[in-house]
């Protein structure tokens, strides 16, 4: 235990210093600070109001940019380490791999949803000083949200950072996977495959499988469940599912996503040469 | 203490090590030589369980892969370049020691001998280090608890003759309880250093020597030199070495040289051989010494 906690506190204090948590951390608050100045809180748009339309913005903002930016800065940190000699010596060291692994994964879990979180608490806090109503369900539902969106797309940076020794191979190959994910949302790919009179369960199915899809519908269901907000596929999910249902389905599926990945991904480098 | 047996690795159809069967007693401090690509760094890795093989990596009977925390801590290693870590340099002195259950301070006491201010550094990151310096820490790190086998990747590469004097002297005081094994792509880097020689070439082992163990590690050599005319690429050097002048117009030079470092000063020294009127060096603690030119008869006998 002693190793994990060591191994997180490492990787917490060597990505507290990267530049990637910089920019990171500015786009987060950036977006949050644009928000307000936008006055967002003072629009109504699609029936949300004061709060809950800036955080439903700004949910829908963190699905556009924490993926990619979890995945490629994982995979680039990982490979780009392991290219330039860190794990080599690290590992010389008598860690055991399981707390090299599990450990590297708690501490930039930490570091990754630290700046969403606090950016959204921010944003409450602010509200609460100038006296917005505050959606606390929603705002617990969102923290619980972006806390498994983080867990999924670490989970599947580490496994891509498992298979692929090079940083450039990595790399290319966390674009694919976010890509490929994001093709395959409802009003994009899916959209076309069911006008082009693909199976509905068929389409249903990828929407259901694919992390990206589940987070939107997740977000945008519970306060306006039309048609033309959600998408076809993710219509016909929520009316089998229900809200609740969904919601559950929206928190669990992507965490046992995220942690099968990160377990595929720990045997693999168990498995593997380390440097 | 160490044995290889048929150990064997192949990175796609390369075979980089091909039955490699070693075995290292305790106290002995090998040479391991070889051109580059020739699986020094390979075979390292296997001993540090870091890579996958064929055959079989033993430390004292056990498996660096299959008992990894047990085994590498008794293994302290010093890689050939440093890794290019952004912590700071008392976060990777606490984060070593604590793995190793060691006292940070006794990292912190070895890096001062070396000649690393490290109550200056200890916030800076460790990337930003000077190579000198990041070399001294992880020497440090690796000296500073019980291991019994020390892995030195070109440890004194970086060093300045002063921090090397030093290293040799710190090696020597583990020579009877550590097994070391000194990579590099030279000998001469490493011939007094070592009482044994494994040469490696394309991944098999073409020469195992014993070899005569007649320097001391913390041997030393006291040296003086005369030249024949001021010239200060020499007289630069010779500050290098952190030697005296003591005509005052750089034409006479006096100090010590590290015992396992006398073949690195006599390359340097014979870069100026035209220049050199006389040449003594003296094992300070014996009798015979080594002489060059000797218009004035100083010196000893011919070694």
């Amino acid at each position: 235990m002693k190793q994990l906690w060591l191994t997180a506190k490492l990787d917490i204090v060597e990505s507290l210093r990267a530049r990637w948590f910089h920019i990171y951390t500015l786009v987060f608050g950036g977006i949050v600070a644009l928000l307000f100045l936008f006055g967002l809180t003072e629009s109504r748009v699609l029936g949300f109001i004061g709060l809950s339309r800036l955080l439903v913005t700004y949910i829908q903002l963190t699905m556009a940019i924490l993926p990619i930016f979890v995945l490629i800065t994982t995979v680039r940190s990982v490979a780009g380490d392991r290219e330039a000699g860190v794990f080599e010596y690290l590992l010389s060291l008598p860690v055991s791999l399981s707390a090299w692994f599990w450990g590297k994964i708690l501490g930039r879990y930490v570091v990754i949803f630290a700046p969403v979180f606090l950016a959204m608490l921010g944003a409450v806090l602010w509200a609460l000083a100038v006296g917005i109503e505050v959606p606390w369900g929603m705002f617990g539902y969102y923290t619980a949200l972006l806390a498994v969106m983080a867990a999924c797309f670490l989970g599947i940076g580490m496994l891509i950072s498992a298979v692929a020794r090079g940083t450039d191979v990595a790399q290319g190959a966390a674009f694919f996977v976010w890509l490929t994910l994001l093709l395959f949302l409802d009003l994009i790919l899916l959209g076309v495959m069911i006008q082009g009179r693909v199976a509905p369960e068929l389409a249903v199915t990828i929407a259901l499988a694919n992390p990206l899809q589940v987070f939107r519908t997740a977000a945008l269901a519970l306060f306006d469940p039309q048609l033309i907000v959600l998408g076809p596929s993710a219509y016909v999910i929520l009316d089998l599912f229900g809200v609740t249902g969904f919601k559950i389905f929206a928190l669990v599926y992507p965490a046992v996503l995220g942690l099968a990945a990160a377990t595929l991904g720990y045997h693999l480098f168990r498995r593997g040469d380390l440097p | 203490m160490i044995k290889f047996q048929n150990v064997a690795k192949t990175f796609r159809r390369a075979r980089v090590l091909d039955g490699i069967d070693l075995e290292i007693g305790l106290g002995e401090r090998v040479a391991l030589i070889g051109s580059n690509g020739a699986g020094k760094t390979t075979l390292i890795r296997c001993l540090l369980g870091e890579y996958n093989h064929a055959g079989l990596v033993t430390i004292e009977g056990r498996s660096p892969r299959a008992e990894r925390a047990a085994v590498l801590g008794m293994i302290g290693f010093v890689p050939q370049l440093p890794p290019p870590l952004k912590m700071p340099v008392g976060q990777l002195i606490d984060f070593a020691a604590s793995l190793c259950n060691s006292d940070p301070q006794r990292i912190f006491d070895l890096a001062r001998r070396l000649g690393l201010d490290v109550d200056g550094v200890v916030a800076r990151q460790f990337v930003r280090l000077s190579g000198g310096m990041k070399q001294k820490l992880l020497i440090a790190i690796a000296l500073g608890r019980d291991a019994q086998v020390l892995v030195l990747d070109e440890p004194a590469a970086n060093l300045d003759p002063a921090a090397r004097k030093i290293f040799f002297e710190l090696l020597a005081e583990r020579a009877a309880v550590a097994t070391m094994l000194i990579s590099s792509h030279r000998i001469d880097e490493v011939s007094t250093l070592v009482n044994r020689v494994i040469e490696l070439d394309m991944g098999k082992v073409v020469l195992d020597d014993r070899v005569a163990d007649d320097v001391a590690l913390a041997g030393r050599l006291d040296c003086r030199i005369v030249v024949k005319r001021t010239e200060p690429a020499f007289a630069k050097a010779m500050a290098s070495w952190h030697f005296t002048d003591h005509s005052g117009g750089g034409l006479e030079w006096s100090g010590a040289v590290a015992g396992p470092d006398r073949l690195r000063f006599m390359g340097m020294t014979s870069r100026y051989v035209a220049l050199i009127s006389d040449i003594s060096l003296k094992e300070a603690d014996a009798k015979v010494g080594v002489t060059e030119g000797n218009p004035r008869g100083t010196g000893g006998t011919a070694q």
